[in-house]
């Protein structure tokens, strides 16, 4: 099986595959994980990442700078149906609409806004930075085997924009932070993290292996 | 909830941890990716490392270390030291790491702050501020910014800095007292408070940690969000668990998950 992170200009994404690669292993999935620029890549691989660090449009730009992946994209994941996780802004991206700075559009695969989180409490910090417990909305297979609630595991966030699904079917986990904010959204073959599994220990690497072995 | 992070500091010199007693009279301490191995096992929540001398002696920044640890540790990591360039932090990110910890450039040039935050995004940029206090008994508190690892006074203010970095994009702040640093008499809580509520964005205390009530210190008393120590992990006066553990019975939001 074939797993492939896709490099758009966002970031470092060496350590994000070593993390697919350590969770592949642990589990015992034989999976070559390939970062990759390539659209033609994307186009034949069984399963599909998108990172993504930084300002939405920036990102956007960039997804769009490399000829062909958006249509690769779309074809192999929303019209064949291959397994997709997008990761912190790479999951943003799958929204309809980017309010960061200026308005700019998503793959409108999630619909929905990204826009400021706004806490309740004035005094929480911006960036939301930082381990937080992810509180279950609806199960889902990536969260396999990974305690949810006040008790449960921490995943690790960084940003100060977030998702809100226009559909709340959409949502499979929220983290507190001054009231709810999307963790994970997800419906049909996709699915996508605000937080970073790639940087997230022990959970990160349950859901990354979750995630392998996702047969939505 | 969002926890309190605990942040094992390694200071670098040529490859090599070491700790400074303020900043100066090193000790060899370890081979860095090995540090940061048992930091990652023993629940830290982020690495930090810190190329001491960089700024000053003009030595590269060190993306095999941080490579090497990025492929080892999937958690959180910040690198700084002699960052001046936006080619600096590119290859630092693209070595891995997380976060870049600006110091001395921010100082020169502000705006530094504002291009390195357009072009990589808020949340990796830190900005390192390292300051000693400059009023006497009687007067009202302040302090001034050093850089150079302590050596050069600006007469910049650093609560003024503070609020013009976060403004100009800067995710967090990493606060050192440079008094503090290296006695183990505990954070300068008074400077750590001053900026924690004069900025919006999170700020790491640091600097001075001898026991384990200087960390819950830091956040009860300095309001930080997160809190930085080197020696007292280093020379296993104490572990990371065991310093989590001892702030979570203090009452603090910790992180107590069990390692991969």
């Amino acid at each position: 099986m074939s797993v492939v992170i896709i490099d758009y200009g966002s970031g470092n994404l060496h350590s994000a595959a070593k993390a697919f690669e350590r969770a592949a292993r642990e589990a015992g999935l034989n999976e070559t994980v390939t970062v990759t620029s390539d659209p033609d890549l994307v186009a034949k691989s069984d399963r599909i990442v998108l990172p993504g660090v930084g300002a939405y449009a920036d990102c956007r730009r960039g997804l769009d700078s490399v000829p062909g992946m958006v249509e690769a994209l779309q074809r192999r994941v929303r019209e064949e149906g291959y397994p997709f996780l997008g990761i912190c802004v790479g999951m943003q991206l799958m929204a309809t609409r980017g309010l960061e700075h200026t308005t700019s559009y998503g793959l409108d695969w999630i619909p929905g806004d990204v826009k400021p989180i706004a806490p309740s409490d004035p005094s929480l910090k911006i960036p939301h930075m930082g381990w937080n417990t992810l509180e279950l909305v609806k199960p889902h297979p990536i969260l396999a085997e990974i305690p949810t609630g006040p008790e449960g595991l921490h995943a690790y966030f960084v940003h100060s924009y977030a998702l809100t699904p226009s559909n709340p079917a959409d949502v499979v986990a929220t983290t507190d932070y001054g009231g709810p904010v999307t963790a994970i959204v997800g419906r049909d073959n996709i699915a996508g993290t605000q937080f970073h599994p790639e940087k997230s220990q022990t959970l990160g690497l349950r859901l990354i292996a979750n995630f392998l072995r996702w047969r939505p | 909830m969002l926890k309190v992070r605990l942040i094992p500091c390694l200071d670098v010199k040529d490859g090599r941890v070491v700790k400074g007693v303020q900043f100066l009279d090193l000790v060899d301490a370890g081979d860095p990716v090995e540090a940061a191995k048992a930091y990652d096992a023993a629940g830290a929540d982020e690495l930090c490392f810190l190329d001491i001398t960089a700024s000053h002696e003009a030595r590269g920044i060190l993306l095999d270390v941080v490579q090497r640890t990025a492929e080892a540790c999937f958690m959180p990591l910040t690198v700084g030291g002699g960052v001046r360039t936006v080619e600096d932090i590119r290859r630092l990110l693209l070595a891995g790491a997380d976060k870049v910890s600006i110091n001395t450039a921010a100082v020169k040039n502000p705006d530094f702050v504002r291009e390195a935050a357009e072009k990589f995004g808020n949340q990796c940029i830190v900005v390192a501020i390292d300051a000693k206090k400059v009023s006497g008994e009687g007067e009202p508190a302040a302090w001034e910014i050093f850089t150079h690892g302590g050596r050069n006074a600006t007469g910049i203010d650093a609560i003024a800095f503070a609020k013009k970095v976060a403004e100009l994009g800067a995710g967090e702040l990493l606060v050192t007292s440079m008094d503090r640093d290296g006695t183990k008499g505990g954070y300068d809580l008074a400077l750590v408070r001053a900026i924690a509520d004069a900025v919006s964005v999170p700020v790491i205390a640091s600097g001075g940690v001898g026991n384990l009530d200087h960390l819950v210190d830091g956040v009860e008393k300095g309001h930080a969000s997160a809190v930085l120590a080197a020696s007292i992990f280093h020379f296993g006066t104490h572990t990371i668990s065991e310093a989590k553990g001892y702030m979570a019975k203090a009452g603090l939001k910790m992180r107590l998950d069990k390692a991969a």
